[in-house]
């Protein structure tokens, strides 16, 4: 099957890319291995933050269900592929697939890599045990499939998603014992930590996980204090009785595919590891082949979704697409993209794509 | 904290313990380490692990992470059986 234009990821960045390439007149086909479309949204029941423009104070289910009933819009030029990984990119723009243990090829003009994120995981001993789980998997645990990960928990980094997750096991009853941060101070906004620690959740700076303990599964946490140095201080150790041991210590670019088609990557620290050297036009070092959302380098969805509208109004023109007035919305695009990198949050961020050497 | 109880890969089951050994062997690039160990080469692909590896080969060799070469990735991105590849072969003729 050939497609003008393939995307391979369904969240907020690949959502709104094919929302644009729709409305332009471009047929599209989204792929997403998982059982919904809408990635990190689907289980997003919190308010967003920002510019009512980028839906602040919309839940992100809500942002979602908006973003797909935009998409019913179009259905003889829109095909979904849920439940389906795609297991290989070639330099021909050969995509090929893997849905109900059935293997296909497809093909495309120019393909979108919209691929997300994955968690970074964390070295500390007995790390291996059963209750041991990343934040994202707790809170699709919780929101998407209404399970309680366990009684009573640890977590682990003070990013927006300790903080937001810690607070939806709270609302589902969940005992939160404690937050710790390697760091010396908390990492996402201080809204978030304010509301859990009015709750009650201890939050403890300079320290970090120093082993689980259990023998089938966790039964207690060691956690000590660290130097200036992030190494852990002998005889600050201290005991908590937990049975899940939540890891929230940010995210990394899911690049795989692009690193099997030799697009160019580079390891930029502030944007969360290995990112592809793309463009101002989000085009990567491979003709035709685009990349937005957090694989470009871990920001929100709000972001996500603006880059995911610039991509897929630049993979129209490199197609030949006639855009009306696109240069006043590109430059608008990058504008609303720029405010919400402003203030001190947006700094690292700004210093990562600064490195890149791209206006993005 | 004994590395020996520190896993790394948890589809390959390599501790820090086991990456270790290999550096003091001389051992110091992912593409090495996978090698001889199949650190990165389960169902993951190196999604979980990968970093971390990136980081004890960093901490070790006191090497800035922005240095420390990532390991080859080709296709696939998971296993899968060759039952499938032949069976869309054959819808193909």
């Amino acid at each position: 099957m050939h497609k003008e234009v393939i995307i391979i990821g369904a969240g907020p960045a690949g959502l709104t890319a094919a929302s644009q390439l729709l409305k332009i007149g471009v047929e599209v086909m989204l792929i997403d291995r998982n059982d919904l479309v809408g990635g990190q949204l689907t289980k997003q029941t919190h308010m967003f933050f920002g510019s009512e423009k980028q839906h602040a104070s919309k839940r992100g289910i809500d942002i979602l269900t908006m973003l797909d009933e935009k998409l019913k819009q179009y259905p003889n030029k829109l095909t979904v592929f849920t439940q389906t990984t795609v297991v290989g990119l070639y330099n021909d723009k050969v995509v090929t697939c893997i849905k109900d243990d059935r293997y296909f090829k497809l093909s495309a003009d120019a393909i979108i890599i919209a691929t997300g994120a994955s968690e970074k995981s964390l070295p500390f001993e007995n790390n291996d045990l059963p209750g041991v789980y990343a934040a994202g998997a707790v809170q699709t645990l919780m929101n998407v499939y209404g399970v309680k990960p366990g009684h009573k928990v640890l977590m682990v980094g003070s990013g927006n998603i300790g903080l937001i997750v810690s607070y939806q096991l709270m609302q589902a009853g969940v005992h939160v014992v404690g937050l710790v941060e390697a760091a010396d101070h908390i990492s996402g906004y201080l809204v978030h930590a304010s509301k859990i620690k009015r709750l009650g959740v201890d939050l403890w700076m300079n320290t970090s996980v120093k082993k689980a303990i259990g023998v089938d599964s966790v039964e207690a946490v060691e956690i000590w204090q660290l130097d200036d140095q992030w190494q852990g201080i002998p005889g600050t150790e201290k005991q908590l009785e937990v049975d899940t041991i939540c890891i929230a210590v940010g995210l990394a670019p899911l690049t795989e595919l692009l690193q099997q088609i030799g697009a160019e990557v580079v390891y930029i620290r502030e944007l969360g590891g290995n990112v592809p050297r793309v463009n101002k036009h989000y085009e990567t070092s491979i003709n035709n082949v685009f990349a937005c959302g957090d694989v470009t380098g871990i920001e929100e969805a709000s972001s996500a979704m603006i880059a995911g509208e610039i991509t897929g109004i630049e993979t129209a023109l490199k197609l030949g697409y006639h855009v009306p007035n696109h240069t006043a919305k590109l430059t608008q695009l990058h504008c609303d993209l720029d405010t919400l990198r402003q203030g001190p949050h947006g700094s690292k961020i700004r210093q990562g794509i600064a490195k890149l050497g791209v206006q993005l | 904290m004994d590395p020996k109880h520190v896993i790394i890969c948890r589809c390959s089951d390599v501790t820090l313990a086991d990456l270790i050994a290999l550096f003091e062997q001389g051992y110091q690039t992912f593409e090495e380490l996978k090698r001889i160990k199949r650190v990165g080469m389960g169902p993951c692909q190196a999604n979980t692990c990968g970093k971390m590896v990136q980081w004890e080969i960093s901490k070790y060799f006191n090497q800035p992470l922005e240095e420390v070469p990532f390991h080859n990735m080709r296709p696939l991105t998971m296993g899968i059986k060759l039952k499938e590849i032949m069976e869309a072969k054959n819808r193909e003729e």
